[in-house]
């Protein structure tokens, strides 16, 4: 257990605190900058934005509940091979830390130059249900209204995504510093845990008052974990069986207009070029006729399911959860829940987490003589 | 030019009463299992006419995409056949091929593509007689099988 200092919350405005601890990030001679969730001019919500003068935290919301698209890809391209010397102090929702590990480990990022922060998350609306939240646009009661309730509930007649409302990781722990609002009076006070050396080392340096855990975070996890697993039990349930043979898996992906979307918004799918845009698929118009022939019809553009299971063999172990290919999606394909459906499965197969570990190498990156001989039948 | 149809229209449509005859795409490795074939082949051993060869310099180049394609785009079964582990020319591709298979058996039997289409195997440069019997054996395990749902998906 590392230690833990409190965050003051002054007029109950706990934005404005953590604006507060970003200058002090800042003001600390090792961080050269801070990546942090900043409000748009308009529409409501919050775009990862990278903040080197302490006059511009005036924007920064870290709270909102609003997720755009996943920052790890953007912290990617400010620690790969960095030679600055200083670090990025990043404040990222915990799906954003873990997609950042997965990241690292594929040699994209770099831990070593940067300071991970993350908090306790509710959860985030759908970019389509964003600015429908009053909290997203700098409404510091209906903010506070949706942290004491943990995200848990309709506000502003929406709920938050439902990669969030099934969420089993919410708290940031692989992050250097978390910040601590599960069980807490938001508008009086966080916490702030050290997780790691480094996050131990700034912790020192802050000079924030320590704090001690009584347990009511533990509790207020607790209870939002047995909610959302009961969440998640179910939305497996649901797309285990309305994808059980091939018939039902094009229907459930037959909005999909191959718009790629969900591979762009996806954190953890990194290929420079995918070979969905090169012409390693490009068939003549006579593949085409004979598949029409042979079938009786044929879907415009072809290659749909094709697309989304290759995806789900490239990428689902590295699938943190974050929900953004549904968020992404125009035509509200149901991308997440198939996804999340078989990383459960893919990442179980190969006793892996994506994002629990830096440590943990991916299990296609890694292999043994002997291993996994039932595949063959054979003594080898 | 023209082009090479590797599924005539022909085999598509059986005639009434005869029996159902598998497309098997088998991805094989240049050193072992395609030498294998080469034996089995200039020993004049009986094989199952249903395999479709595709050469590849090593099982450890055979991504995902390309099992999960030619399952989607008309083959019954996928045969992937490489070194014996110890014997892999560029010392462990088989392995990684080993693991890219056992990812497909967690993800495609969840959407009802049987395992058993998909089939993982060593064959030595000098088991001539165990490849034509591998290919035997996964023909006539297929014909039981039966045609593979996805031939008449309008969706692929």
């Amino acid at each position: 257990m590392g230690s833990i200092a409190r965050i003051e919350v002054t007029n109950g405005n706990p934005v404005a605190a953590l604006q507060g601890f970003c200058a002090r990030l800042l003001a600390d001679g090792e961080i050269s900058a801070v990546l942090a969730p900043r409000r748009l001019p308009v529409g409501g919500g919050t775009m990862p934005a990278l903040v080197a003068d302490p006059e511009q935290f005036r924007d920064v919301d870290p709270l909102a509940p609003s997720f755009r698209l996943n920052a790890a890809r953007m912290l990617t391209r400010l620690t790969r091979g960095a030679d600055e010397g200083g670090l990025v102090a990043a404040l990222l929702r915990p799906c954003e830390v873990r997609a950042f590990i997965e990241l690292c480990k594929l040699n994209q990022g770099s831990l070593e130059n940067t300071l991970l922060v993350s908090l306790d998350c509710p959860g985030a609306f759908a970019n389509a249900d964003s600015a429908r939240f009053p909290g997203n646009q700098g409404d510091t009661e209906s903010l506070l209204g949706f942290l004491r309730a943990g995200g848990q509930g309709f506000f502003g007649g929406v709920k938050v995504a439902r990669a969030c409302r099934t969420c089993q990781h919410p708290t940031g722990a692989e992050a250097d510093l978390s910040i601590g609002i599960f069980g807490q009076e938001p508008a009086k006070g966080l916490l702030l845990m050290a997780n790691t050396p480094r996050g131990e080392g700034f912790m020192a340096r802050l000079g924030l008052p320590e704090a001690s855990d009584d347990g009511s975070r533990a509790k207020a996890l607790q209870g939002l974990l047995e909610q959302r697993s009961a969440a998640q039990e179910r939305l497996f349930a649901e797309t285990t069986a309305a994808t059980s043979d091939m018939t039902g898996l094009s229907t459930f992906l037959s909005a999909c207009v191959n718009c790629y979307n969900c591979r762009t918004a996806c954190p953890v799918c990194y290929c420079k070029e995918c070979v969905f845009l090169t012409d390693v698929f490009e068939h003549k118009p006579w593949q085409y006729m004979s598949w029409a022939r042979q079938r009786g019809a044929l879907k415009m553009p072809t290659d749909t399911v094709f697309f989304h299971l290759t995806r789900l063999a490239h990428m689902s172990t590295a699938c943190v959860g974050c929900g953004q290919c549904s968020n992404a999606c125009p035509n509200d394909v149901p991308v997440m829940e198939l996804f999340k459906t078989i990383a459960a499965s893919t990442q179980k197969a190969f006793e892996y987490e994506a994002g629990r570990d830096p440590a943990e190498a991916p299990p296609l990156s890694v292999f043994r003589e002997h291993e996994f001989t039932e595949l063959t039948g054979g003594p080898d | 030019m023209q082009e090479l149809n590797v599924m005539p229209e022909t085999q598509n449509v059986p005639m009434p009463g005869a029996a159902f005859e598998p497309a098997i795409v088998a991805f094989v490795c240049n050193w072992c299992t395609y030498t294998a074939a080469d034996l089995a082949g200039t020993s004049r051993m009986v094989q199952s006419p249903n395999v479709r060869l595709v050469r590849m310099m090593c099982t450890g180049m055979v991504d995902p995409k390309y099992i999960i394609k030619a399952l989607l785009g008309g083959a019954d079964a996928v045969l992937i056949s490489g070194c014996h582990p110890g014997d892999c020319h560029y010392i462990n591709g088989n392995y990684k091929a080993r693991r890219r298979v056992k990812l497909l058996m967690e993800i495609l039997p969840r959407f009802g593509i049987d395992a058993r289409r998909i089939k993982l195997t060593w064959v030595g440069a000098s088991e001539g007689n165990e490849f034509a019997a591998t290919v035997n054996r996964f023909a006539a395990e297929i014909k039981e099988l039966g045609p593979i749902d996805t031939r008449n998906l309008p969706l692929l």
